[in-house]
């Protein structure tokens, strides 16, 4: 196998069109026996997918991370927005279409011991993702095919695994078979839904740098959705932080973990356990829950949790602010008339 | 949060504190007949009083099995198949052997002296009843009868206590967040003022935010009534925030006992020290990890010797036939509080000294311990 960095050459000043691209994503799920009310899952969210670049879309659970994935991968119809692929709209439900969109865009799924079918050996599995994919390879190019993916995911020597049934095999050994199935179809982006967290702490660093690996190789640019904001610094380019289906911060991910501006972000980073910190720890009390998605509260929709939440929080959703060169956070706090609230709250800042 | 002064404590702890739940020895098997896997093999733990007792370990190396084993809660097909578990209240005295108590004993023990918060507050509570009679109804069932009017009271107590508003008594579990549900569960566990808690992955189901406010809920309630914790989880880096004593359990045993501090800075069994760098951390530098490694073990196919020496970076000939018990490590004069289950802290067995990684002699690290508690 060629070692992953020889590969990498293309040359760092071209500026890149984004492979994949959401505007104003919004997806509102209907309330059951109502004309009226709907579920706020997605909120207008922008999103740019770079060749070679991970982004990290992190949020607690119900913040809609995983109903992006899902409107990404065209799986859901999207109540409002666009997804633009290589620049141009794509609308596909099913067939031919979607089938072509499919080729590109690629999704991992949470949890290995559901996603993979237990009565269809590895082989069948992979097969039918080369036979979809490739439809003109002959018998001995697909077996080739076959061999590569394994060998790719570093299950090897790939016969040991061709021939075993999903219950055979570990969940680290699951999910690198999933990985290989979404490399089948020789995508450009990769949907990661929460690769690891079902897998064992000891081998998620594993998993995770296989995809790093990967990423280098084939040039793919891949969206990184977790909980885990930890995980994000180590692995994405660019962190971008969700909030009750919207984005409320966005940005390097080590400016954005190592100086969050968004209240909820500190919040989030504050909580995490960290052993390193054990004695500065920053002893504001976490409060709240996230809010109703059915009746979101009006203006911010922190504001029932913010410490910081002044009046026009309440009643003006905020727009995108610019902190710093290359971090933007929706929160009132950054708007140029607040430098008095902002510096009551953090104290001065560069 | 407290961090205990570091310099005062390993020592105090070995003399000093009462033990009150005694692990002796404890071994489980699933299964009745000759292919029963073995899950837990000649386990020993003490839990002292007042003390947070963290079980970190990956799926199926046998923590939850232990807890289980320990309350005699193991549903079929766990057999306990040796030793004792010793329950010694602090405050009467009273207690004796778990595992050989009658039923009658068993249900006037459980709850009053050891109460246990299972994984997953979604399915431990009847979704066909409110929380308020399933609060209710544990709390009179271990008091006189007739008295369900103090029943009730005590439950709005510990619906306050646990930070739920009252008027929440009479709603369903799927009425309720996830985080309040495991509040629910945790004051169920406090109803009758026990002084164990044992918590199975109480927050692993819960975003960060939540588990922050749950485990300081918890340590605040800790250190008001002065239960003992035995904390269960798969995330190492949680219990070095909260626990005083961490035991790191792999394919069935315990592989090593050490202060939360000490697993740390100064880990000394290799999986110990494998597991702590698959975290990426949230500051500090950016560093390639690399994780441990090949797979968890199949308890159904155990390798032979030490369970771990297949993924092991310092595996030498005798950790293939020889299987380590927990003992002390190479620096017992030192440590004497502390115990490893490896053969490198073997001097009989170990090829040469013990690898830098797993040897920081616990005086060096003497100056950073005075950073981080002044600092």
């Amino acid at each position: 196998m060629p070692t992953p960095h020889e590969e990498v050459t293309r040359s760092e000043t071209q500026v890149d069109a984004p492979v994949l691209e959401t505007i104003g994503l919004t997806k509102h799920f209907p309330v059951h026996r109502s004309r009226t009310r709907v579920v706020h899952a997605v909120d207008g969210i922008d999103i740019q997918l770079l060749r070679g670049k991970v982004v990290a879309l992190v949020g607690e659970s119900g913040s809609g991370k995983s109903t992006v994935a899902r409107l990404i991968a065209q799986l859901l119809g999207s109540t409002s927005g666009v997804i633009k692929l290589d620049g141009a709209p794509v609308k596909a439900h099913a067939g031919r279409a979607f089938r072509r969109y499919v080729r590109n865009v690629q999704m991992i799924l949470q949890d290995p011991f559901a996603s993979l079918n237990p009565i269809h050996t590895v082989r069948y599995v992979l097969g039918r993702s080369i036979r979809i994919h490739h439809p003109k390879a002959k018998k001995a190019e697909r077996a080739e095919l076959l061999s590569g993916l394994l060998t790719q995911v570093d299950l090897v020597p790939p016969e040991r695994y061709l021939d075993k049934f999903p219950h055979e095999l570990s969940g680290g050994q699951r999910q690198r078979v999933a990985i290989a199935r979404a490399l089948g179809a020789t995508p450009k982006v990769l949907l990661a839904d929460e690769p690891v967290s079902m897998l064992d702490v000891s081998i998620r660093i594993g998993v995770l740098n296989l995809l790093q690996n990967l990423k280098q190789k084939f040039d793919l640019a891949i969206l990184y959705i977790t909980h885990d904001i930890a995980s994000a610094r180590y692995f994405a380019d660019t962190t971008m932080v969700m909030y009750a289906g919207q984005i409320i911060e966005r940005g390097p991910s080590e400016r954005v973990t190592q100086h969050p501006a968004h209240p909820y972000t500190q919040l989030l980073i504050a909580s995490a356990p960290d052993p390193d910190q054990l004695t500065g720890r920053d002893e504001r009390p976490a409060k709240g829950e996230p809010p109703s998605l059915i009746t979101p509260p009006p203006g911010c929709r922190f504001n029932p949790r913010c410490p910081f939440a002044m009046e026009r929080c309440l009643t003006q959703q905020p727009p995108v602010f610019q902190v710093g060169e290359d971090q933007e956070a929706a929160c009132w706090l950054y708007a140029e008339d607040a430098s008095v609230e902002r510096e009551a709250a953090f104290g001065v800042r560069a | 949060m407290t961090l205990v002064s570091p310099t005062v404590r390993p020592v105090a702890i070995a003399s000093d504190r009462k033990p009150v739940l005694e692990i002796r020895n404890l071994s489980v098997d699933y299964g009745y007949d000759d292919n029963a896997v073995h899950a837990l093999q000649d386990v020993s733990l003490t839990l002292h009083a007042g003390e947070v007792l963290g079980l970190a370990g990956e799926s199926g190396s046998g923590k939850s099995t232990l807890a289980y084993a320990a309350t005699r809660l193991l549903p079929p097909p766990g057999v306990i198949t040796g030793g004792e578990v010793v329950f010694t209240s602090s405050r009467d005295g009273h207690g004796g052997d778990l595992l050989r108590m009658s039923d009658a004993e068993l249900r006037a023990q459980r709850w009053r002296d050891t109460a246990i918060v299972f994984q997953g507050a979604m399915n431990s509570l009847n979704p066909v009843y409110t929380i308020g009679k399933q609060l209710i109804d544990g709390i009179a069932a271990h008091s006189p009868r007739g008295q369900k009017e103090a029943a009730k009271r005590r439950a709005l107590e510990l619906l306050d206590m646990v930070g739920i508003p009252k008027d929440r008594l009479s709603s369903y579990p799927h009425q309720l967040s996830g985080g309040m549900r495991q509040r629910v569960m945790i004051a169920m566990a406090l109803a009758l003022e026990p002084e164990v808690v044992i918590m199975d992955e109480p927050t692993t189901a819960l975003d960060v935010v939540m588990q922050r406010q749950i485990v300081e809920q918890v340590m605040s309630l800790k250190n008001d009534l002065g239960f003992s914790v035995i904390f269960i989880t798969h995330d190492v880096s949680l219990l070095l925030e909260l626990a005083d004593r961490i035991a790191i359990m792999y394919g069935g045993n315990i592989v090593e006992d050490a202060s939360a501090r000490e697993v740390y800075r100064e880990p000394r069994h290799p999986y110990t020290a494998g597991l702590l760098h698959s975290f990426p951390p949230l500051h500090g530098p950016r560093r390639e990890l690399r994780g441990i490694p090949g797979s968890p073990p199949d308890l159904m196919h155990l390798p032979t010797g030490c369970n771990f020496h297949p993924r092991c970076p310092f595996a030498f000939d005798a950790c293939k036939t020889i299987e380590p018990a927990l003992g002390p490590t190479r620096f017992e004069a030192e440590e004497p509080h502390r115990s490893v289950a490896c053969l490198l802290h073997d001097p009989a067995v170990a090829p040469g000294p013990v690898p830098v990684e797993l040897g920081v002699r616990p005086t060096e690290t003497s100056p950073l311990i005075k950073e981080s508690s002044t600092s």
